[in-house]
């Protein structure tokens, strides 16, 4: 009972891991309808980011939270950063282009961040300090779940209420919704549309890099290509969801995670990632729409 | 805009690029000594070449809007070599020397050359092979290094199993390739494009992974070592004569695939493909069966990767899954999106600069990869039908009868 | 109105209580329509009545929540094309244009016609790239009789043009060109009007009545230009909301008051 426990919970640490990074995925497709290859490239620039702040901060004697939250705070800003600035140059020039055009950008985007930190840093692992804190109430249960992980978990349910709440209520979020149902008629309303594809940038961008913060705390070691493994699995994990769809990312994430704990944890390691590719090819297939979208009759 | 302004925005903007690039661009940490590099120096080439782009660019799509032909200007220089080399009077000598060259190769440079440029033949033709799906028929498919894998193991294995030599596993290769096509097409081709794209990405990847850890099948990482090179009429060849021979394998490989693309882009079927690309809606309105013409397009290319695959297993002697990552797809992808859509001459120079120029320019080959990224984007913004446009077959009519005069190569 | 002819021909399309759903939203209700050889049907209503839709439910792009759709070629056997495929309907002889053209822009004028002619030849890979007899014949033909039709929509000049560089006017012509290629007994067009000038809209006249006695096909056409609709169609069928409210000939249409009330709105009688 404690093994299905403990990969219960590292399913569910991975899978908001996830969603975190499927967020982004899912709500720039709503908008643009673009799967954004270079989204899995923000976050891992997001981890490096926080991975050389964290370095700088620690040689000049700082220590403990704050430069977990110093270097948190730089990556989210950098990798918001990064999500807009790419928008700018690989994708808005390209509106009204066809459909694999973008698609085309967006590999080359990818392909080009990967190889832009790999050649500006290293090709090597770098470790990466575990900047997260032991919370003293859970060592009694470490052996099934540890801090990191109840961090993970707990910062993922944090930043998911607020984005809700950001989409809900605020008149960026209320735009958002709006140019995801018809963009002709959210201009024609009055709506920025070129503002509010940037705000969906930075947001996905900034969540990412929340996410890469977490997951490179926890694994300990990042490398240039971290970005390609996840972004796929993240946008596996929105597909299954039911791409476009908020709740549908997240509830995606999580069972790919526990997927994947499950299969590797009671079937065999050897196949951890092709467990994921495997669930994406068999959900497009069997239904496309994924477990919160709505068939949609392709209009004629 | 004024000179002031734009002046103003260039320097804005190379503020914002020095800003973006700062922690991983200047910052270099040592983690094992811990120690930090301050690279300010590429902050310098930074702040000064995006001040440089950035003008460029607002003096491509500042003017824009007056003349949108603009944008294409750049190329007219490509444009003008796609068009002479359709004019049958520069078109004859080309060819005739291309050939004599080509013939002439192997004697006029080391083997090594020639089996750089064997590499780039090879390429030629997995480019030519990913150009009927992506080019023709328009379905991004960024899983194509998996038939490639298909061909080369097929070799590799049916060799070390059954003993089976080179000449009979070619067609087995293709052929498997093909039948791999049509197993993964038939339930992944009702996808939108999009999803296309990352399912088929999704599939190599299971491909590597299967290969790289089915240790009873596979052999693993390790891959399977001591394929035999071509034979010709029985004879031993040496490391030199074999990699000859190969070459003008390839040569005579590479005109097969030139012939038969061309065959196929100017045939009923061809037509059928493009009309796919250019409107799955209108084409089925057609009576076009889009599900079989897409599983066509998907077999037809395939086929290309998996003769290819079982080249490469012959030239190198070695296969692993190393060989099979995403990035080779990339790289074919990138062969056609730079070379154009849909043209033959686009990708035989397509393959040729992004084969030959990391070989030739050492230090370009550690950002081969970086321009590789690059020229995706700057391709699909500028000039997203790639070098050479493909141009279409024209036909004139005289009264009743009709002259098919063909154009576009 | 010279032309107004009595049914006298057999039925060569049958719809019965035909419904379409949106999740949720039907929006087609029940719709019977019979055409019949040699007639030229309007099809008209306010937008969003569903026009669309109903073409879209007979070619096979949309499956029907309820109903029955009957093709029966002249001279051919009468079947019920529910739920077949957009290819398979199209190479039974119901040919369509699209409310928004949908020209293929990157091939020329002759290729965008020559794809039309693809479900009625069968030149396959090996024909391509051998490139024997029969192909060669085939191929011939095919350019052949897609020239013919090209020049009979006086676009004969514009064969080797690419068909994104047509003006607007032309680009129409050449989609309805294109369904002709596939050789109907019913030609289906949305809106053909829409966007052209009153010259060109004319000319539409024209070629339409000269489609029927020309290539004796029938035509259903969806059409917003009621001077276009009335010169033309002899019989017209009208929707609103989903539901047809009034079918007859051009002046029965003209006198129905509800087809007045659907077109004025609801309120301007109250
Ligand atoms: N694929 C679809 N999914 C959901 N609703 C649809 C779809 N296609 C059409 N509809 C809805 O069905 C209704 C009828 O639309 P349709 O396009 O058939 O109208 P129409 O009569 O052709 O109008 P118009 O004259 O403007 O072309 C509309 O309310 C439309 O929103
Ligand atoms: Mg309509």
């Amino acid at each position: 009972m404690d093994y299905f426990l403990e990969i219960f919970l590292s399913g569910l640490t991975r899978g908001s891991i996830y969603a975190l990074i499927a967020l982004g995925y899912t709500m720039v497709y709503g908008i643009i309808e673009l799967i954004n290859f270079a989204h899995g490239e923000i976050y891992m620039i997001g981890a490096f980011t926080a991975l050389i702040i964290a370095s700088v901060l620690t040689t000049l004697g700082m220590s403990g939270p704050a430069v977990l939250i110093l270097a948190g705070i730089v990556a989210v800003i950098y990798a918001s950063a990064y999500g807009f600035t790419v928008e700018k140059i690989a994708y808005k020039p390209l509106r009204g282009a066809s459909r694999l055009s973008p698609l085309i950008s967006a590999i080359g985007m990818s392909i080009f961040l990967q190889n832009y930190v790999m050649l500006a840093q290293t090709s090597d692992f770098l470790p990466f300090p575990n900047l997260l804190p032991e919370l003293p109430f859970l060592e009694s249960t470490a052996h099934i779940m540890g801090s990191t992980d109840f961090i993970i978990i707990a910062t993922t349910a944090v930043v998911m209420v607020a984005l809700t709440l950001l989409i809900k209520f605020t008149r960026m979020g209320k735009a958002m919704r709006a140019t995801a149902q018809d963009r002709n008629m959210a201009m024609l309303v009055g709506v920025n549309v070129n503002r509010v594809i940037s705000a969906t940038f930075i947001i996905g961008s900034a969540l990412a890099a929340i996410g890469g913060v977490l997951i490179a705390s926890h694994i300990g070691r990042i490398n240039f290509y971290i970005g390609f493994i996840a972004g796929i699995k993240a946008f596996t994990a929105a597909v299954l969801g039911g791409i476009g769809s908020i709740p549908g990312a997240v509830l995606g994430g999580l069972v790919l995670g526990w997927t994947e704990c499950f299969a590797t944890g009671y079937v065999s390691s050897d196949y951890e990632d092709a467990f994921a590719f495997a669930l994406l090819v068999l959900i497009l297939i069997l239904r496309p729409a994924g477990i919160l979208g709505k068939a949609s009759v392709q209009k004629v | 805009m004024t000179f002031r302004q734009e002046m103003k925005k260039a320097l804005l903007t190379s503020a914002w690029f020095v800003f973006l690039t700062f922690p991983i661009l200047v910052i270099r940490v040592n983690t094992i000594e811990n120690v930090i590099e301050w690279r300010w120096l590429n902050m310098m080439w930074i702040a000064a070449g995006s001040f440089i782009l950035s003008l460029l660019w607002s003096f491509y799509f500042g003017r824009k809007t007056g003349d949108p032909g603009k944008k294409t200007e750049a190329f007219a220089p490509a444009d003008k070599a796609g068009s002479l080399f359709r004019n049958p009077r520069f078109r004859m000598p080309a060819l005739v020397l291309t050939a004599l060259f080509a013939t002439a190769f192997p004697f006029l440079f080391s083997v090594y050359q020639t089996s750089i440029m064997t590499t780039a033949l090879m390429y030629v033709v997995l480019g030519l092979g990913l150009n009927i799906i992506v080019g023709l028929a328009g379905l991004l498919n960024l899983g194509y290094v998996a038939f490639y894998a298909v061909g080369a193991y097929s070799y590799a294995l049916l060799h070390y199993h059954f003993g089976l030599g080179f000449w009979v596993v070619l067609p087995l290769g293709g052929l498997l390739a093909t039948l791999f096509a049509i197993l993964l097409g038939f339930p992944v081709l009702r996808l939108r494009g999009d999803y296309l794209a990352i399912v088929t990405l999704g599939f190599g990847e299971i491909v590597r992974l299967i290969l790289e850890n089915w240790n009873e099948f596979s052999f693993g990482p390790s891959g399977i070592s001591n394929i035999p090179r071509p034979g010709l009429l029985g004879l031993d060849l040496n490391l030199d004569t074999a990699t000859i021979y190969l070459y003008y394998l390839m040569i005579g490989l590479c005109l097969i695939t030139i012939f038969v693309f061309g065959r196929i882009r100017d045939s009923r079927i061809g037509r059928a493909l493009i009309a796919l690309r250019e409107d799955e809606i209108a084409c089925q309105a057609m009576g076009i069966d889009k599900a079989r013409t897409k599983l066509l397009a998907f077999a037809l290319g395939s086929t290309w990767a998996g003769l290819m695959g079982v080249i490469f297993a012959a030239k190198t002697t070695f296969v692993n899954p190393a060989s099979f990552t995403f990035l080779e797809s990339a790289m074919i992808l990138s062969i056609v999106v730079l070379g154009g859509m849909g043209s033959i001459l686009g990708v035989v120079l397509g393959a040729f600069l992004l084969i030959l120029l990391p070989e030739y320019l050492r230090a370009f080959s550690d950002y081969r990869m970086l321009l590789f990224g690059t020229t995706m984007v700057i391709m699909m913004i500028f000039r997203p039908q790639g070098i050479i446009t493909g141009i279409r077959r024209t036909y004139q009519f005289r009264g009743g009868s009709i002259d098919g005069a063909t154009a576009g190569k | 109105m010279e032309r107004q002819q009595e049914n006298k021909g057999e039925t060569i399309l049958e719809v019965r209580r035909l419904s379409m759903d949106f999740g949720g939203i039907r929006a087609l209700e029940g719709i019977d329509l019979v055409v019949q050889t040699d007639q030229i049907m309007a099809l008209i209503g306010p937008n969003g009545a569903g026009k669309t839709t109903f073409f879209n439910c007979i070619t096979g792009f949309y499956e029907p929540t309820a109903g029955d759709i009957f093709i029966a070629p002249p001279g051919g056997k009468r079947k019920r094309i529910n739920g077949l495929k957009v290819d398979r309907i199209t190479s039974l002889g119901l040919a369509r244009t699209f409310q928004n053209t949908r020209i293929f822009p990157n091939m020329t004028v002759l290729e965008n016609v020559m794809i039309g002619r693809h479900c009625r030849s069968k030149a396959g890979v090996l024909g391509a790239v051998l490139r024997g007899r029969e192909t060669l014949r085939e191929e011939a033909e095919i350019v052949e009789r897609s020239y013919e039709i090209l020049a009979k929509m006086g676009l004969a000049s514009r064969v080797n043009e690419l068909a994104k560089n047509l003006p607007y006017g032309e680009a129409r012509r050449l989609e309805i060109a294109r369904a002709m290629a596939t050789e109907p007994f019913l030609l289906m067009l949305d809106e053909p009007a829409a966007g052209m000038n009153p010259q060109e809209t004319k000319e539409l006249d024209d070629l339409i009545l000269r489609l029927r006695s020309e290539e004796g096909i029938s035509i259903l056409l969806i059409e917003h230009d009621m001077r276009l609709v009335m010169s033309v169609s002899d019989h017209i069928c009208v929707m609103d909301y989903g539901e047809k409210i009034a079918e007859g000939t051009p002046q029965e249409i003209r006198r129905s008051e509800r087809v007045i009330k659907a077109y004025l709105g609801e309120d301007s009688d109250a």
